[in-house]
């Protein structure tokens, strides 16, 4: 009897110790988006694309549940820097997924590096988001050659000579991409005409637009985010401007589609994906069930999104699994090489990736594929 | 600059003021009467907007009964607003019903965020506001000239409610003294919704035109244009009508200038607006159409 006694007391004991190691095992990592604000949809979107590679990968290797938790910054700058805090010393996770915009990441840069916790970001794409930090990371291209693929594009394939510059002075991403684009294009011999700004939350351009249209440049470079390009899209043409628009990565998003409707016909952008480039096994799965669960093809904030969450399972594995430090986690993240994610083939150098860009073009109310440019 | 380029951002002028404008009376007429800054003002108008969308989309109403409809449900959701948040305070101190107004716009933004979502959405634009005019190399957009004739419309219509009907008599002696006017006999209560049923009709009727000249609906979309409004009504003398409709005007052609004259400075456009309002409030503190605060109003 009484060995029957120890030998339950074995099993329950076992028991006991597989639950709490086997099946209560968890890794929490943080994800900083913007939910709600100016620029939802791309926090939408991201956070749409990591549900599905979460499903494909839903635990580390060794076993343990990925946790994320998710908090919505707004797409404000004191909203983001306060999430990072809260994530890292309340929820204490071991790494952060964050942010989409370069201005959002650069106010959690600072707080990041302090408390030595890696920051991974989907889509920021200022160069100075990693410059000079040691926690910060990402996993798409730098606006240095996205900028440069721009000007290329208007010189060679839009014959442009002239352009006019619009800049959203309130995010970094806009300015920074701007002047790369500036320089690029002067560089070459193109002349910009008109420089004039906006604000991300701006709805009337009725004057910028007016002032665009005295000058009768060649195209029209507007690096921002959707919102502010499909409002300033109706109104060019209502007032009568015909030419190219020319924009960056911050204009693809459905809604760019909806609101701006036929006024953004023959908006031509820089951007990091497109389900036709999509190659690899991962990326094929990927777009199937994205399709399927949402009825629409994933964007390059999903993509990106995906690959950010990939990439950190990915360093999470090679760090030593659920056991990993945030320093391990960080080293992996940095010396990522060859990994075949959703938009390509990804190495970071100095925590920032180095690929292709694609451009994309809106034609009948859809976006489609026109080229990719290898860096 | 050319005439026509002058001429045509005047025009652009215009017509974003008279939308402030229109924003900017609703927000005058609670405070001319209450004396309550309504922050939530630009909120109501949001709502409006989500109204007009819900009747054409879902309703499937044509334009003109949806814009009706909703300006009668923002007048009523205004009410509601006034019955359940502000009147348990009627006789509070002037900050309580302040700070309830800013959680009224927190609440009715966080709501909306809840049910809706932050994606935008786009406004069903009629074919009858899509056109242009070109005259003379200035081009106007239907709208942009339908705004303003509905804003001194709508100008005209109030002042007349306010200096011809027994409402408008009611309304004037309310703001001066609500004791001596309900010991006459008024159904202070009753002017009192009616007045929150024409602010907010007025929020929708700017929301609804708001939408059409931007159609890029989201729950944060009332921020920025309440502001705006409140700018305004403060710089036309607060509690005035007409000084409402005036300082509208006014912050649209100066932002719209500020754009204009100085092209690498326009993403602070804003600012302009704000800045001239500091400097009018220095020299003219009750704003320019607006008396001795505790006579004169409307």
């Amino acid at each position: 009897m009484k060995k029957l006694f120890s030998f339950l007391a074995v099993i329950v004991a076992a028991l006991m110790f597989m639950t709490s190691n086997g099946f209560a095992k968890e890794i929490k990592i943080g994800v900083v988006w913007p939910m709600t604000g100016p620029i939802a949809s791309f926090g939408q979107m991201a956070w749409k694309g990591v549900q599905i590679t979460k499903d494909m990968e839903p635990k580390t290797k060794d076993g343990a549940t990925i946790k994320l938790i998710l908090l919505d910054n707004k797409g404000d700058k004191v909203e983001t820097a306060n999430a990072v805090s809260r994530l890292i010393t309340k929820d204490h996770v071991k790494a952060i997924i964050g942010a989409i915009a370069s201005g959002n990441t650069l106010a959690a840069a600072p707080i990041a590096e302090k408390n030595r916790i890696p920051l991974l970001s989907s889509s920021a794409t200022n160069p100075l988001v990693t410059k000079g930090k040691k926690y910060v990371s990402r996993v798409c291209f730098i606006d240095p050659f996205q900028g440069a693929v721009a000007a290329k594009y208007a010189i060679n394939n839009l014959h442009a000579k002239t352009a006019a510059v619009v800049i959203d002075i309130s995010q970094d991403y806009s300015v920074g991409l701007a002047k790369f684009f500036i320089d690029n294009f002067k560089k070459m011999g193109g002349k910009i005409v008109v420089k004039t700004s906006v604000q991300t939350e701006d709805q009337d351009f009725s004057a910028q637009v007016s002032a665009i249209k005295g000058k009768n440049p060649d195209i029209i470079y507007m690096p921002t985010y959707y919102q502010a390009l499909a409002l300033f899209a109706r109104q060019a043409r209502q007032f009568g401007l015909k030419q190219t628009i020319l924009a960056g990565d911050g204009a693809e998003s459905y809604s760019l589609l909806k609101v701006g409707g036929k006024a953004v016909e023959g908006v031509t952008f820089t951007t990091h994906y497109d389900p036709k480039a999509t190659a690899g096994k991962v990326g094929k799965e990927f777009l199937a069930k994205f399709k399927k669960n949402y009825n629409v093809d994933p964007d390059a904030m999903a993509a990106l999104g995906a690959d950010a969450y990939l990439v950190m399972v990915d360093a999470i594995n090679r760090a030593g699994g659920s056991n990993a430090t945030s320093e391990a986690i960080n080293k992996a993240i940095r010396s990522t090489k060859n990994f075949h994610g959703i938009t390509g083939v990804l190495t970071l150098v100095n925590g920032d990736a180095v690929k292709s860009a694609v451009i994309r073009q809106v034609k009948d109310g859809k976006f489609v594929y026109v080229t990719t440019v290898n860096p | 600059m050319n005439t026509t380029l002058i001429l045509q951002q005047l025009f652009n002028g215009l017509a974003l003021g008279s939308l402030y404008g229109l924003i900017a009376i609703g927000y005058t007429m609670v405070y001319g009467v209450i004396r309550l800054i309504n922050f939530a003002h630009g909120d109501v108008m949001m709502v409006g907007t989500y109204i007009a969308i819900l009747a054409v989309s879902v309703l499937l109403l044509p334009w003109w009964a949806a814009f009706l409809l909703t300006i009668f449900a923002t007048a009523f959701v205004g009410v509601v607003i006034d019955k359940i948040a502000y009147k348990p305070l009627r006789n509070a101190s002037r900050i309580s019903s302040l700070i309830t107004a800013i959680g009224v716009s927190f609440f009715l933004e966080n709501l909306f965020l809840v049910i809706f979502g932050g994606v935008p959405k786009s406004f069903p634009i009629p074919a009858l506001f899509s056109g242009t005019l070109h005259i003379k190399g200035v081009i106007l957009p239907v709208i942009s000239i339908i705004v303003p004739i509905v804003a001194l419309a709508f100008l005209a219509i109030l002042m007349y409610i306010l200096h011809n009907t027994k409402y408008g008599i009611a309304m004037r002696a309310l703001s001066l003294d609500m004791d001596t006017t309900r010991l006459m006999g008024a159904n202070v209560d009753a002017i009192i919704s009616f007045v929150f049923a024409i602010g907010s009709s007025l929020a929708a009727a700017g929301g609804i035109f708001w939408a059409l000249k931007y159609p890029s609906i989201n729950p944060l979309m009332g921020i920025m244009p309440g502001l705006k409004a409140f700018a305004a009504a403060v710089l036309g003398g607060i509690g005035s009508v007409p000084g409402a409709a005036i300082g509208g005007f006014i912050i649209g052609i100066v932002e719209i200038l500020a754009v204009a004259l100085f092209p690498p400075l326009a993403g602070y456009k804003d600012a302009f607006a704000f800045l001239l309002l500091i400097f009018v409030l220095l020299f003219k503190p009750t704003g320019i159409m607006g008396e001795d605060l505790e006579r004169g109003r409307f």
